[in-house]
């Protein structure tokens, strides 16, 4: 094993398909904080097959130093287990101090059998990361039994010290066409390239929208809603304030929207700018997955919903009265 | 083939309460229950051994003594018998320390053909065990399965979550599978179940009974050095449609409008 990367902090960009996913440039921004506070180098690892040259320059532009590319044509499909062997491979090769990936089905999949072959730790779902001044090591902040708790979290001895950041945690920086860096390519040896998972097929998320993790905005519909017919007023508010749609656990069980779309403790925990809740009583599960959104609107017929405790701007009011008058207000704007 | 299927018991939620005055969570009276989403771990398990697929169910947790409870709960719904993994040697494991132990504890039960687990559980919420119990074990990890498409003695078919879709995919045995909610619809468990679950066998195995290296608070490499409780601190202002309905919504549209900044859509309203 060579040592020549032990104080760099690397970030796993991920490309789904020729580019990297938006989350990579978040990131970077995280990387680049950390890597300043320790004096240490920021390093990007692109893994996947025809890796483009124009992406790899915006992994520069966006913060790294280094860029590690690992192009072969077995990576061009995500398997869990090769992605994995071809990324050992590399931590071993290189030892990195630090390495941070999305907290993704993908980001998360991969770290949680990464970290347990070479025996690291693994921090998951970070919502914050500093750097201790005293060690040097990166203090991770994670919320825990549905952000009733916040743990900070270290790794005190063993390297690299791994975590998974929650998407939409972090801004991207303002992107420098100009800056350049060092490109290491790293050649896993053929064993790391196979996979025991045989890829069948793919389908697109049925609703198309954008996924609720990747938003700025979320509407999302509770019980108030009334209806899985409704939920096209929440698809349509979300249009105009460029989110996505959302779901209470209820509205989900009912079968008026995806699980993919569920917020909460059973679901997803989300982080957008602005969270617009529809006729969502506020159960302590729910307000569990989204209490980290920047500002929250609620929309509740019923002035006592603890939705409201959780939001800045509350409408009292009957939703489905609610919806259709505030996006005639935004169209006519227009 | 025999199933095992790993569970966890945690604080239930709605027990959980929060202090007005300090912010903080309140511990006394916390009960504890089988995690919620290791519900569909079971009911999957149960469903594969009803269609004639496996033989045995076994439920493995590690956990303190009370942990019997949420074996008790599986057994109730579906399993046939539980594992409990407890010893003071375990105590205060990260995610990778309580994966060893697990891994430890399934190479001396025997063979599993298809190992399942929750997708995360609700108090550590980081989903990251399974994961890394199937790769101490070298077997491959299927996450965020939605749906066994198809179970053979050598493979298993999933669709599986990812971000943007479904994927369908075919592995050979013996694999681990996390499961999402979407799998299906778990069963509740039956009187005969809970006096079945009274009489079934529950084996605890100590560290001494495993050959587990690097387990417990000793073997875990992340520590916790801090714990906050957050306290939520938004003032709401609220308006009613009752009273101005027009300025309402004109107060409601300029609130959206100035945090969806990112979006051009809305700025004409700003004028």
């Amino acid at each position: 094993m060579s040592a020549n990367a032990d104080n760099e902090v690397w970030t796993l960009a991920e490309f789904r398909g020729a580019a990297p996913h938006g989350v990579s440039f978040e990131l970077l921004a995280w990387g680049r904080d950390i890597a300043d506070a320790k004096r240490a180098s920021l390093a990007s690892v692109a893994i996947g097959s025809e890796i483009d040259g124009e992406e790899i320059n915006k992994l520069f532009a966006y913060g790294a130093d280094k860029v590690y590319v690992i192009d072969e044509p077995e990576l061009a499909e995500f398997r869990a287990d090769s992605y994995k062997k071809a990324l050992e491979g590399l931590t071993r090769r290189y030892a990195p101090d630090i390495f941070i990936a999305a907290a993704t089905t993908r980001g998360r999949t991969i770290m949680s059998t990464l970290y347990a072959a070479i025996g690291a730790g693994l921090t998951a779902d970070c919502t914050g990361l500093g750097i201790e001044p005293a060690t040097g090591l990166l203090i991770q902040t994670r919320p825990a039994i549905g952000g009733n708790v916040m743990a900070e979290i270290k790794t005190p001895v063993s390297k690299p010290q791994m975590c998974t950041v929650r998407p939409k945690s972090k801004r991207p920086l303002t992107p420098d066409a100009a800056r350049r860096g060092e490109v290491v390519r790293y050649k896993p040896s053929s064993d790391m390239l196979t996979s025991v998972i045989e890829f069948l097929s793919f389908e697109k998320e049925a609703s198309g929208g954008l996924p609720i993790q990747d938003a700025e905005v979320i509407v999302a519909g509770g019980k108030g809603m009334k209806g899985a017919k409704n939920f096209e007023l929440l698809s349509e508010l979300a249009y105009l304030l460029g989110g996505a749609v959302g779901a209470s656990r209820m509205a989900v069980d009912l079968g008026w929207a995806p699980y993919s779309s569920q917020v909460g403790l059973s679901g997803k925990s989300v982080t957008p700018r602005l969270y617009v809740a529809c006729g969502i009583s506020g159960a302590v599960q729910h307000i569990a997955g989204m209490s980290g959104a920047g500002k929250v609107a609620a929309i509740n017929s019923d002035p006592e919903a603890p939705i409201f405790s959780a939001a800045d701007m509350g409408i009292v009011g009957d939703v489905l009265d609610v919806l259709p008058k505030l996006i005639a207000a935004i169209k006519s704007a227009r | 083939m025999r199933i095992a299927v790993l569970i966890k018991q945690v604080p239930a939620v709605d027990s959980v309460r929060i202090d007005e005055e300090t912010g903080t969570m309140e511990r006394e009276g916390v009960e504890s229950e089988l995690n919620p989403l290791d519900l569909y771990a079971v009911e999957a398990a149960a469903r594969i051994k009803e269609a004639g697929k496996a033989e045995s169910v076994t439920a493995i947790t590690m956990g303190p003594p009370q942990a019997r409870r949420a074996l008790s709960h599986a057994i109730a719904m579906a399993c046939d018998d539980g594992v409990l993994l407890s010893d003071a040697k375990f105590a205060g494991a990260d995610t990778l320390a309580t994966a060893r132990t697990i891994a430890a504890a399934i190479k001396r039960l025997g063979k599993f053909g298809v190992i399942l687990a929750g997708e995360r559980a609700t108090d550590g919420e980081t989903g990251q065990v399974p994961p890394s119990v199937a790769e101490l074990l070298g077997i491959p990890a299927l996450t965020y399965v939605s749906r066994i498409v198809e179970l053979t003695e050598e493979s298993i078919t999933v669709r599986r979550a990812v971000d943007g879709g479904y994927e369908t995919v075919r592995a050979p045995l013996p694999v681990l599978l996390s499961v999402t909610k979407e799998i299906n619809k778990p069963r509740l468990s039956t009187l005969a179940g809970k006096l079945r679950a009274k009489r079934a066998r529950i084996d605890v195995l100590r560290a001494s009974d495993i050959e587990a290296d690097g387990v417990g608070l000793a073997g875990s490499p992340t520590r916790v050095v801090k714990v906050m409780y957050p306290k939520v601190t938004r003032t709401c202002r609220k308006i009613s449609m009752n009273d101005d309905h027009e300025g309402t919504v004109r107060e409601a549209v300029k609130f959206l409008a100035d945090n969806s900044f990112s979006d051009a859509r809305v700025e004409g309203v700003l004028s």
